[in-house]
């Protein structure tokens, strides 16, 4: 029988978990509760003796100093309700295997088959409260019922049943190993509704390419000398799904597109990403020459380039949207180990030296109403912050870069980004580790977790929008734990030169992973019975599909296997060999005896034909505000230096383990009181060695409402202007796209498909033409389509999103620079040329204005000064720097002030206007022109400087000032922004400070 | 003179044995060893042939029943392979050997949780005292200012004449013990080796973010009475180079870091002792 422990504090100990439910259910749902206290459950079902309870439950399950426990009775009192809220079946539960651990070694023996440790969390509320506030509390704020379940009870009923009973959720078990059989041979609507009722995600088209094939004599000849009928298994029906979703082809961005533009031109692009993402570095590696440092692109699952003659830099940014908008906390969780097993699985292995993290998010004060199934913004906001909080953190990986961005559209899918960068030896066991091959009898091997029920369908669901019945079993909990585990085998497994190849178990699974690497050798041959499972009871296909976390997939050689697997066993990882990869040309499954799919490998492949799709673009004229023509413009700086896109993330950052390794040089937060905003990062990946890792990136999605063509452009130009801002250098330095899109095929449910289209063309458009001449290799990346939330009256789509993520060299990281000012009496300098680019700003959108003046970037003049302006970095001639971005000029000075703790005094008379023109105040105060850095010089070095940085946009503007003033003086001469740099500070750091 | 070996443990979700490694070499040992458990456990590495030890942070089994919770009882549990051995057997050998330990963060939390710090004598291995929740609930990423106890006879701070200025990185870092009376012990034998404190290093203080999780008597680090066994929750290892430092770009400060004399003294004492 299942039997309770309970684990109470002591009663004079601070709850501080209570007290933190407590204050968000005062802050979020404005409900007044006097008290909240918490219990951990431990449901343990298993046959252990009282002895043995009263030692897990003394020992590792309670802390003697600030806890007491109680067996089977319960120990809650003092309360009006309680509420249970525990895993549904089948849900990773974190602490529950640890503490079936726990109980193994006191033991000394594994528990048996069926038996577990399931946890749940109790809290006892003092309120007057009735049952349906209590309710409201539960599922607003405790429970996330898609993942978990509740249990309420007031204090008399808690009483009368003598507490909770136990409740052991326990997956049920079916009769397993049916293969079904689809007839395809039926009408076109039977065969949409076999693709939607069974999340296939497959268009009509690409079913008739199924029903085609299976009407091929050849094909079916093949099939029966495997003993399979005409009619294909829904394991290969499932693997054809994964392997042909959105998700894992990149159907949008391989296809046809004919594209119009404003002047009704047309244009053949044959995939944007030949087109477009391919031909960047074929033609950036070709201007190199000699120094190109690419190793290996778009060909392995992340990036590699060179950093030193001795180790090879991987880096790679994952996006993990649809399941943080049903789960925030277990999908962004996912979404970082999962990224973390990208850079892992690349070439021979990479280990694992920083995390970034990019979240776009609605506001998490929203007021307004939302359409039924999407959670409220501020739940997504603190799941998805936790979520990768406790991937990154336990995983040891430091986080060292990032940004929130906010826009109320956001609130129809959030957007989570996820990047990691790996290091690993140039050369492996005498070969270059960024390669790896299958040999024909290489043994497929699968390590890490078990497969269960969990994420199954995440690549077809994600290939979807988001609608009512988006399917709950898509949703998993990442356990960073068992992947730490398997990350240290797999690295001395790596060094011994245990294995061939190695991959990582994502979107589709098995059938992805096995599929691919079949691809590498020509076949493979699979028994799906040999996979070890969380529980009995999965289908074949379930085997095949499951997105079941902490898994890599690999080659090992039979020489080898042996110690492979015995390294495994001493180091505490599950290791299973599931088949042989062969040169077949088949992909083959079988299931014990029973072949359940049999598809070839050039038809898994290659049998989808592209899509077909049209892009239309128009320029959409946006209402211009009139000119301010204000004297005065401290109100104006102080109301954007709160707006969510600018204001301190501090409270958030914080959270955030960021010096794990010990490689920080340059930290998120610097300045006087570590507290200002660090433009990008500075890594040392090796301590004996004083070289140096930046990473830095760009994302500005609301200039989309505009021009996609300069979003692009000015992502790019933020994420190379921020690395540079640092000490980056010009010479070393590769990007990584994530693009983040609305559905952009035309359709009933998207009628502007062609407009948005439009969009994704233009701005593909601006990464050839900008990264090329900013002689930036494109290394990796990733695409997201279908941003949009549909419930058939609502659609949410978000803005088209590039982010563009930066990673280079400083050859000496103690050259960094940051972007505090350092002392009085330092000269401040701009470098680079400003406009009247007030279009898709900060400043009109805190109006309510988007305007049409987007920033536009001269790429050849950028690139000149960035040089110019890393030369003097390297001399050692610059104080600091600050990138100027959200909130142009004024912004940035402020940040820099107080930041350093002196004054500031400018003069926008002397800043330098592109093509002389005449701006007023407004315009140079706010304009969010590219390509622009406010940097401060010792005066002792400023001659130096000028020298250094001659020919460039740059002028003497002001210089820092020993009081605590920021001062601008306007074009006319009048002051126009005159405030207290502790009240400048004071309006940056409120807004999120206590979230 | 023998020479200095160090060893740092591994494996389980431990993270920061690469920079302690680093910091052991730093500070003079001949020999930074990073071992993973399972070596210990099979007997191919052991603490015999080490004479510092090294527990250093992470997120040992998650911190799922509380930090270090499920190591400790793993250590109390499990035997070595081939000998009849508990590991703890080994780790209580290493300590009466008058070896040396450090505890940072998760190492902190493990020595407080197997009763090895305080450690008080006469006391078997009775948990006395314990590490939990930050009262702000939240991990925290930042730098505090430590006061050195002066009249300490830990080894490992001998020589700091005023603080330390270190990072904090944990979730569970609040110091607290389980009744006045350990806590007066602790105090009287001046076993509170670092607290929280002002700047300039002159008093203990409660206030947030100085005293980033509430600990009693501001308490950040606490040794043996033998001063050879330290825990702390700082990472001493994390600022061992001035760049490590937050400020470093705008203050003079000397190349070595804060942390290193920890890893020095170590290093210093395994020499003439051992």
């Amino acid at each position: 029988m299942a039997h309770r422990i309970e684990i109470a504090l002591k009663d004079n100990v601070r709850d501080a978990r209570g007290e933190r439910i407590r204050s968000e259910i005062e802050h979020f749902l404005d409900v007044p509760v006097k008290q909240v206290r918490t219990i951990d459950v431990f449901t343990v079902d298993a046959d252990l003796t009282a002895a043995e309870l009263e030692l897990a439950a003394a020992g590792p399950f309670s802390d003697p100093v600030i806890q007491d426990f109680a067996i089977d009775v319960p120990i809650g009192r003092n309360f009006d309700f309680v509420v249970e809220v525990g895993f549904r079946p089948g849900v990773t539960d974190n602490v529950g295997r640890t503490a079936k651990e726990a109980i193994e070694y006191i033991i000394g023996r594994p528990l048996r088959e069926g038996e577990g440790v399931y946890t749940s969390v109790q809290y006892l509320f003092t309120c007057g409260l009735d049952l349906k506030e209590m309710e409201g509390i539960a599922t607003g704020l405790l429970c996330n019922t898609l993942i978990q379940r509740y249990q309420i009870l007031d204090h008399a009923s808690f009483v009368a049943q003598k507490g909770m009973q136990a409740y052991v959720p326990k997956v049920a078990v079916h009769a397993t190993g049916t293969v079904k059989e689809i007839d395809l041979n039926v009408t076109d609507e039977e065969l949409l509704r076999i693709s939607r009722e069974g999340v296939l995600a497959l268009t009509l088209d690409e079913m008739k390419i199924i029903q085609a094939h299976y009407r091929d004599d050849l094909v079916l000849a093949a099939r029966r000398s495997q003993g399979l009928g005409d009619r294909p298994t829904d394991v290969e029906l499932e693997a054809l799904a994964q392997t042909w979703s959105e998700h894992c082809k990149h159907k949008i961005f391989s296809g046809n597109v004919e594209y119009v533009d404003e002047k009704g031109n047309r244009e053949q692009i044959s995939s944007l990403f030949k087109s477009f993402i391919q031909r960047t570095t074929a033609t950036v590696r070709e201007n190199l020459g000699d120094k190109d440092f690419c190793l290996s692109v778009f060909k392995d699952n992340a990036g590699v380039i060179r950093f030193n003659d001795d180790y090879s830099l991987v880096f790679k940014v994952e996006t993990h949207n649809s399941p943080s908008a049903l789960d925030p906390y277990g999908g962004a969780l996912t979404g970082i180990v999962g990224v973390n097993r990208d850079p892992f699985g690349t070439g021979k292995g990479a280990r694992l030296i920083f995390n970034t993290d990019v979240f776009c998010f609605a506001s998490p004060f929203y007021d307004k109403p939302l359409p039924a199934r999407l959670l409220h913004p501020r739940r997504i906001y603190e799941g998805v912050i936790e979520g990768v909080e406790h991937g990154g953190n336990k995983s040891g990986i430091p986080t060292v870069n990032g940004s929130l961005v906010f826009d109320d559209r956001f609130a129809g899918k959030p957007l989570v980004f996820c990047g990691t960068a790996g290091i690993m030896p140039a050369v492996i066991n005498g070969e270059p580790s960024h390669v790896k091959r299958i040999d024909p009898g290489d043994l497929i091997v699968m390590t890490g977790g078990r497969i269960g029920k969990d994420g199954i369908h995440g690549a077809t669901f994600s290939s979807e929008e988001l609608n009512e019945s988006s399917p709950v079993s898509a949703v998993q909990i990442g356990d960073p734990i068992t992947q730490k585990r398997m990350t240290d085998f797999l690295l001395r497994a790596r060094d011994r030169g245990l294995y061939n190849f190695i991959t990582d178990n994502g979107a589709g699974g098995l059938s992805s992973s096995i599929g691919e690497m079949s691809e590498e050798c020509g076949g493979c041959r699979l028994d799906l019975s040999k996979a070890p499972l969380k529980y009995a009871g999965l289908d074949p296909w379930e085997i095949l599909i499951s997105e079941a976390q902490e898994r890599m997939s690999l080659a090992v050689p039979p020489a080898k296997i042996d110690e492979f697997l015995a390294l495994a066993r001493i180091m505490g990882v599950e290791a299973t060999v599931l088949g042989e990869f062969t040169d077949s040309g088949y992909f083959h499954i079988l299931h014990g005896e029973t072949t359940v799919a049999f598809l070839p490998i050039s038809f898994l492949h290659g049998g989808l034909p592209p899509m077909e799709m049209r892009g239309v673009w128009e320029i959409k004229h946006h209402e211009e505000p009139k000119p301010a023509d204000k004297s005065d413009y401290t109100e104006d700086l102080l109301k954007l230096l709160g707006s969510l896109n600018i204001c301190s993330k501090e409270s958030v950052v914080r959270r955030y383990d960021h010096e794990v390794q010990g490689g920080s040089v340059v930290k998120p937060f610097t300045g006087v009181n570590n507290d200002g905003p660090s433009d990008a990062a500075v890594v040392r990946p090796i301590l004996d060695s004083f070289e140096g890792v930046v990473v830095g990136h760009g994302i500005c999605p609301r200039y989309s409402d505009i021009d996609a063509y300069h979003m692009a452009a000015n992502a790019i130009d933020e994420g190379l202007r921020n690395y540079i801002a640092v000490g980056g250098s010009p010479n070393l330095v590769a990007g990584l796209d994530n693009f983040c899109w609305c559905d952009p095929v035309k359709s009933e449910k998207t009628p502007d498909g062609e407009y948005k289209m439009a969009q994704l063309v233009r701005a593909n458009k601006a990464l050839y033409d900008y990264c090329v001449a900013f002689g930036i290799p494109l290394i990796s990346g990733k695409d997201s389509m279908k941003n949009d939330f549909y419930d058939g009256t609502t659609k949410i789509s978000i803005p088209p999103t590039l982010l563009f993520s930066v990673i280079g060299k400083m050859e000496d990281a103690r050259k960094a620079v940051t972007m505090d000012v350092k002392r009085p009496g330092d000269v401040v300098y701009i470098l680079g040329e400003t406009a009247d680019e007030l279009g898709g700003s900060e400043y009109l959108a805190a109006k309510g204005f988007t305007g049409n003046r987007v920033p536009q970037v001269n790429a050849e003049k950028a690139l000149n000064s960035y040089r110019a302006y890393h030369a003097a970095v390297v001399e050692g001639l610059v104080a600091s720097c600050h990138d100027l971005s959200d909130g142009g000029l004024a912004v940035a000075a402020a940040e820099s002030a107080f930041a350093g703790g002196f004054g500031l005094a400018v003069n926008l008379d002397a800043v330098p206007i592109k093509a002389s023109a005449s701006l007023d105040d407004e315009a140079i105060l706010f304009s969010e022109s590219a390509s622009r850095l406010l940097i401060t010089v010792d005066p002792g070095k400023s001659a130096a400087f000028e020298n250094v940085m001659s020919g460039q946009a740059v002028a003497r503007i002001g210089q820092v000032t020993a009081d605590t003033t920021l001062t601008i003086t306007g074009v006319s001469g009048k002051v126009v922004v005159k405030a207290e740099i502790a009240n400048l500070k004071e309006a940056w750091q409120s807004p999120l400070q206590s979230l | 003179m023998a020479k200095a070996k160090a060893l740092i443990i591994t494996g389980n979700g431990t993270n920061c044995e690469m920079e302690a490694a680093h910091a052991c070499r730093l500070g003079g040992f001949d020999e930074a060893r990073i071992a993973h458990i399972s070596d210990l456990l099979s007997g191919e590495i052991r603490l015999d042939d080490f004479h510092f030890l090294n527990l250093t942070g992470g997120f040992l089994d998650g911190d799922d029943l509380g930090s270090a919770k499920a190591q400790a009882n793993r250590l109390r549990y499990a035997k070595t392979q081939g000998g009849n051995e508990h590991l703890f057997e080994q780790l209580q050998r290493f300590i009466d050997d008058g070896k040396l330990v450090l505890g940072v963060c998760n190492g902190f939390q493990l020595l407080v949780k197997m009763g090895l710090l305080p450690g008080f004598a006469n006391n078997g291995r009775q948990q006395v005292a314990t590490l939990t929740f930050n009262d702000s609930g939240r991990f925290q990423d930042r730098w505090v200012y430590l006061k050195n106890n002066t009249a300490s006879n830990c080894i490992f701070t001998r020589g700091v004449e005023k603080g330390l200025y270190l990072p904090i990185r944990h979730g569970e870092g609040k110091f607290v013990v389980d009744g006045t009376e350990t806590l007066e012990r602790i105090e009287k034998g001046n076993l509170a080796v670092l607290v929280y404190s002002d700047p300039a290093y002159t008093s203990a203080t409660m206030e947030f973010p100085l005293n980033p999780n509430g600990s009693v008597n501001a308490i950040a680090g606490i040794s043996s009475e033998s001063g050879r066994i330290m825990g702390l929750m700082p990472h001493p290892e994390a600022f061992v180079n001035r760049i490590q430092h937050p400020r470093w770009t705008r203050e003079n400060l000397p190349e070595d870091g804060d942390g290193l004399v920890l890893f020095r003294n170590a290093a210093d004492y395994v020499k003439n002792d051992f």
